[in-house]
């Protein structure tokens, strides 16, 4: 680098930057507004959750009722993620790999259950199974419990969780193109071998990154849930709706003791987010030149 | 811009080789049905079971109308702090290095991984009257936790992402040359900010403005906990739809959840046209 590539780089920094005092103030007002909103919160919560000791924490999680909620809470989220990585492979492969009208409109409609309130997601299962619902009547008559038991409380999951899967996939799969496809089908290759030798091992960064946050709102889902669950103890209580049941109860130490496993759950789900975003951009990368 | 679709697209005909396009669309448009466009269509079913006059009636009656400005309205209020909070944070993420940057940087994303729940009751014990920041806060007589002001402080928590996340791009692309030929032609630094950055910045900070809104007004979770959910005073809509469930009153539920979803409906379309905006304004190079 010549003397004068450096002086002009240097000369681009200040112009390009502000007043020590502006700079001070911002990033001082970046710390104070995460801390007070984010990092607080987020401490409070094992803080509370510790407040009596490890011992009475380790108890508080070893209870009957939080070990049937965590039980509950991973089955659940096995079916709605399961679901939804399916259907999320299958929509991308459909919007991403071809051409046709009205491809902004589906991906919006894709999309949809983002937009709605979690409380409308439990209430539109309601509408249907409940006893006054659409089915209600058939479903009682053929003996068939939807509403107030795992299949509502799945149904909803997967609806507010609906988007994610395909969400990650499109944009990656768009990028990538049909090339490597194309030249697996002339090759002789089936579509299910060209999908699972070609696509599959390109997509599979994107695939982890949509399941981790698809499962991260399946395990921490509430309000959707919360309408479709009717809070029998023991039997339809995930954890996010027995924290707020032993909230209810003033008890808190269990209540922050199970919020802490999904607390716990978050972090671990940043953090994996923050390695596979890093995996996906070498991957964006090494396409690019 | 080169990026992989535009030029793979190049030959028109090429797409139609790849197999599967009739099977992999039939079973996306029936599993997009059955989860989704059916139970919605069911909720807007139910309510042509109502006259008009009875829903106006529902809709207008004064719990309803308190739950939806309650709503509405600080939902709005806290999209307004997370746009002028966001863009401080947005602009101290990019544009400074400080310590700490890359974990402040992934905290960001806390409030949409953090569980509603596990939000609302960390939220209230920490703005409680006894709380880390409820009691400093009600010595100088501002009560947080159980009145609208708790509604709000969970809003912003909730719509922290959204403003940051939207822009963060937009700010890291944004071409540094721009900057430097507005200071060239004499313009200070607060000019070339406010005349220069700014204005090719708004599509992304009215974008993330709206998708903050829309988040804060469906919330459920991380307010109910902290609101104290008095009627007329501190009740959101979204818990009056579940107060009115829990009557069997469905068609109460079913008009409140109409209007909240056709406003959410408005938010998406607004939405649309301003990435529509952004991405015909910005000249490609």
């Amino acid at each position: 680098m010549s003397e004068s590539a450096i002086a002009f780089d240097s000369g681009r920094v200040v112009v390009r930057s502000e007043p020590w005092l502006a700079r001070v103030v911002i990033i001082g007002l970046t710390m104070l507004f995460l801390t007070v909103f984010v990092v607080l919160p987020l401490v409070i919560v094992f803080a509370q959750a510790l407040t009596h000791g490890v011992v009475a924490y380790l108890a508080a999680l070893a209870e009957p009722e939080a070990l049937a909620a965590i039980k509950l809470t991973l089955a659940v989220a096995a079916i709605s993620v399961g679901l939804n990585l399916v259907f999320g492979l299958i929509a991308a492969w459909a919007i991403a790999k071809f051409e046709f009208p009205g491809k902004t409109l589906l991906i919006t409609l894709i999309d949809l259950p983002f937009s709605v309130s979690p409380v409308i997601s439990g209430l539109v299962f309601v509408l249907l199974f409940g006893a006054q619902g659409y089915f209600g009547a058939w479903l009682q008559s053929h003996n068939i419990q939807i509403l107030f038991a795992v299949p509502g409380i799945a149904l909803a999951t997967t609806f507010v969780t609906f988007p994610f899967v395909s969400r990650a996939l499109i944009p990656l799969m768009q990028e990538q193109g049909t090339l490597e496809e194309e030249a697996a089908v002339s090759l002789g290759a089936s579509g299910v071998q060209t999908f699972f030798r070609v696509t599959l091992p390109n997509i599979k960064w994107g695939v982890l990154y949509g399941v981790l946050l698809c499962n991260a709102r399946a395990m921490g889902e509430f309000g959707a849930v919360s309408v479709v669950s009717g809070h029998i103890r023991g039997e339809t209580n995930t954890m996010p709706l027995l924290v707020e049941i032993l909230y209810n109860e003033y008890q808190f130490v269990p209540a922050f003791a199970v919020a802490s496993l999904l607390a716990l759950l978050a972090l671990i789900t940043l953090i994996a987010k923050t390695i596979l975003e890093r995996h996906l951009d070498e991957g964006r990368q090494v396409r690019d030149h | 811009m080169v990026r992989g679709s535009s030029v793979v697209t190049g030959g028109s005909g090429r797409r139609n080789t790849l197999p599967g396009f009739g099977l992999t669309m039939g079973l996306t448009l029936t599993w997009l049905s059955v989860i989704i466009l059916i139970p919605l269509a069911g909720l807007f079913l139910k309510t042509f079971e109502l006259s008009f006059a009875e829903f106006a009636n529902i809709v207008t009656s004064r719990r309803t109308l308190n739950a939806l400005k309650i709503s509405f309205g600080l939902a709005f209020a806290a999209a307004l702090v997370n746009l002028v909070m966001g863009s401080i944070v947005v602009w101290a993420l990019v544009r400074y290095r400080f310590p700490g940057r890359r974990i402040f940087d992934a905290i960001v994303d806390i409030p949409f991984a953090l569980p509603t729940a596990v939000a609302g009751i960390a939220l209230t014990s920490l703005f409680a009257q006894k709380g880390w920041l409820g009691a400093p806060l009600a010595e100088l007589g501002i009560k947080v936790a159980f009145t609208p002001l708790g509604i709000f402080i969970a809003m912003i928590f909730i719509g922290i992402p959204f403003v940051v996340r939207t822009v963060q791009p937009v700010l890291i692309d944004l071409d540094p040359e721009i900057e430097e030929a507005a200071a060239s032609l004499g313009a200070n630094r607060w000019q070339t900010i406010w005349r220069v950055i700014l204005p090719s910045l708004i599509p992304a900070l009215l974008t993330g403005f709206a998708l903050a809104f829309a988040r804060a007004v469906g919330e459920y979770g991380s307010v109910i906990f902290i609101a104290g959910n008095l009627p007329n005073v501190s009740e959101i809509a979204p818990l009056l739809i579940v107060i009115r469930l829990s009557e069997f009153r469905y068609a109460d539920a079913t008009a409140i959840a109409v209007v909240m979803l056709v406003a959410a409906f408005l938010i998406i379309l607004v939405v649309n046209r301003l990435q529509h905006w952004a991405q015909t304004r910005i000249p490609v190079h």
